[in-house]
């Protein structure tokens, strides 16, 4: 046996926009195992709780995240509402779902490029960036922020879209598409990439389910799990399936994401078609008392805000419990037995969200 | 820029921050806003870089690890806070973990506001950087002939 030698990984690392730290235990070029160490992002905002009243809460909520920011945010305004039984507006319900994905295509978009960069196609990056601005104006154009939206709150949503904007928004939609689908083109049929991903970081669907992974990733794997199939916000009145691939590859996991983007965008015509008219929230008096485990997907996989109240303004604990945390799991599975210069490509495969697993 | 006579690049680093400014710096070197026009590149080394872009509030973990990537950055440097956690903390700077703004740490150059800072105001920060860095480079170029020419005096 050669002899081991441990590589650190992180926390400043080229690849990694965020701070995460791997200590690789190497025999030659093989990871044999390997170490996460978390916590350099953790900031405590669950414990300000105590200190924000729970409609000020929302906006710690929306800041775990920069990226899904939108869908944390909604996640916790419908923990809070099924406290408090508040019955939220079908229009509200629709504009949060159509918010949602837009987050959605920005995310995968974002983490394509992100991909691209961490196996060296730097053209593949800016491409992919590039069509990711189309989805951002859209989304500051309706709601007045790029990364933090702040258009949801306990009982509704803050913003209208008017119906002028919304068949703006469809039209958008189909330069998007096309756009999208000479961008997925490469990802998915490039023999280069192709040969770069097929095979590597390989997840079993024992593995995926028995580990916990979420998302994508259990996706990837053939787990068939969707949080949207629940029906949450207006998810139970379009037409859609989940995304399953079964290799359980890096590329697999790519592919679930570039398929999932045409999914989004078919579900956002959807919403479109069938948004109806009314008020946008509904007044909300009292304070929550009880607790609830409110569930979403997110881009990267099952969301968890916990809430509990006790009757006053103040809530007396929130939990969230992210994706990526549930992936770190399977990370290290993955890891094991690959190549070091795999490292990059299957730490990003997982689609790493340091700012939400570590709050 | 004319007068810039390098190409300045750029590190950055996320001191837990929410990632809302981190891919909106990301965002600013990327096609739209394109921050490479003016010869700015990202590198992953701080051996390479000039300019040190910071997100996030700094918690007790990340001390030292900006402390550590701030001196491995040779001078003349500066260095950008972009947005308002890494001003001030923002809406973390009661969290128990976070140490506040960057510069309880290191000696921060150009503030950037904004929760998250958009990418016009982050280019508009590093340009100014620029400027400081520039003005930094002289400084150290006439230290350097006065440092020759006392040499010069004492032999």
């Amino acid at each position: 046996m050669s002899r081991q030698i441990i590589v650190p990984f992180g926390p400043q690392h080229p690849v990694l926009p965020e701070p995460l730290h791997l200590d690789l235990v190497l025999e030659d070029e093989r990871v044999v195992d390997v170490i996460p160490s978390i916590g350099y992002v953790h900031r405590g905002f669950e414990k300000l709780v105590e200190k924000r009243d729970f409609n000020n809460y929302v906006y710690l909520a929306e800041r775990t995240c920069g990226i899904c920011s939108f869908i944390h945010g909604m996640t916790y305004c419908q923990g809070i509402e099924q406290v408090m039984g508040i019955e939220v507006p079908e229009r509200a319900l629709y504009l949060r779902t159509i918010w949602s994905e837009y987050s959605r295509l920005h995310s995968h978009l974002l983490w394509l490029g992100c991909f691209a960069d961490s196996f060296g196609f730097e053209n593949l990056f800016m491409n992919a960036w590039r069509i990711r601005e189309r989805v951002l104006d859209v989304l500051e154009q309706t709601t007045g922020g790029r990364v933090i939206q702040g258009a949801c709150k306990v009982g509704g949503v803050r913003r209208n879209i008017g119906s002028e904007k919304l068949a703006e928004m469809n039209e958008g939609l189909g330069i998007i598409r096309r756009e999208i689908e000479d961008l997925t083109n490469v990802f998915l049929f490039d023999s280069s990439i192709r040969h770069r991903l097929k095979n590597v970081g390989v997840l079993s669907k024992e593995d995926a389910y028995h580990l916990g992974a979420v998302g994508p990733v259990a996706r990837g794997s053939g787990v068939n799990v969707d949080l949207r199939k629940t029906g949450y916000a207006a998810y139970g009145k379009l037409k859609f399936e989940p995304v399953v691939e079964t290799a359980g590859d890096s590329l697999a996991r790519c592919t679930v994401r570039a398929r999932e983007l045409f999914a989004s965008i078919d579900m956002i015509h959807q919403a479109i078609a069938a948004i109806p008219e009314g008020p946008l929230d509904v007044k909300v008096t009292g304070a929550p008392e009880g607790e609830y485990f409110s569930r979403s997907e997110q881009p990267r996989g099952e969301l968890i805000h916990y809430v509990k109240g006790n009757g006053t303004k103040f809530l007396v604990r929130s939990r969230i419990r992210t994706p990526t945390l549930t992936n770190i799991p399977p990370l290290v599975k993955m890891l094991a037995g690959c190549e070091l210069a795999d490292v990059p490509v299957i730490v990003l495969s997982i689609d790493p969200c340091i700012g939400c697993a570590e709050r | 820029m004319s007068y810039m006579t390098k190409s300045p690049w750029v590190i950055h680093y996320d001191a837990s921050s929410c990632n809302g400014c981190d891919i909106e710096v990301l965002a600013a070197l990327t096609p739209v806003y394109d921050l490479e026009r003016f010869g700015i590149i990202n590198t992953g080394n701080p051996k390479h870089a000039d300019v040190f872009l910071v997100t996030g509030s700094v918690n007790e973990q990340n001390r030292a690890v900006v402390k550590n990537i701030y001196d491995q950055i040779p001078n003349p440097k500066v260095v950008v806070a972009v947005g308002i956690c890494a001003t001030s903390g923002g809406v973390f700077r009661e969290c128990y973990n976070v140490a506040g703004g960057i510069d309880k740490i290191i000696p921060v150059d150009v503030y950037v506001p904004g929760c998250a800072a958009r990418p016009e105001s982050i280019i508009d920060g590093v340009v100014t950087a620029l400027g400081i860095l520039d003005a930094k480079r002289q400084a150290m170029k006439e230290k350097k002939s006065e440092n020759a020419g006392n040499r010069g005096d004492v032999v």
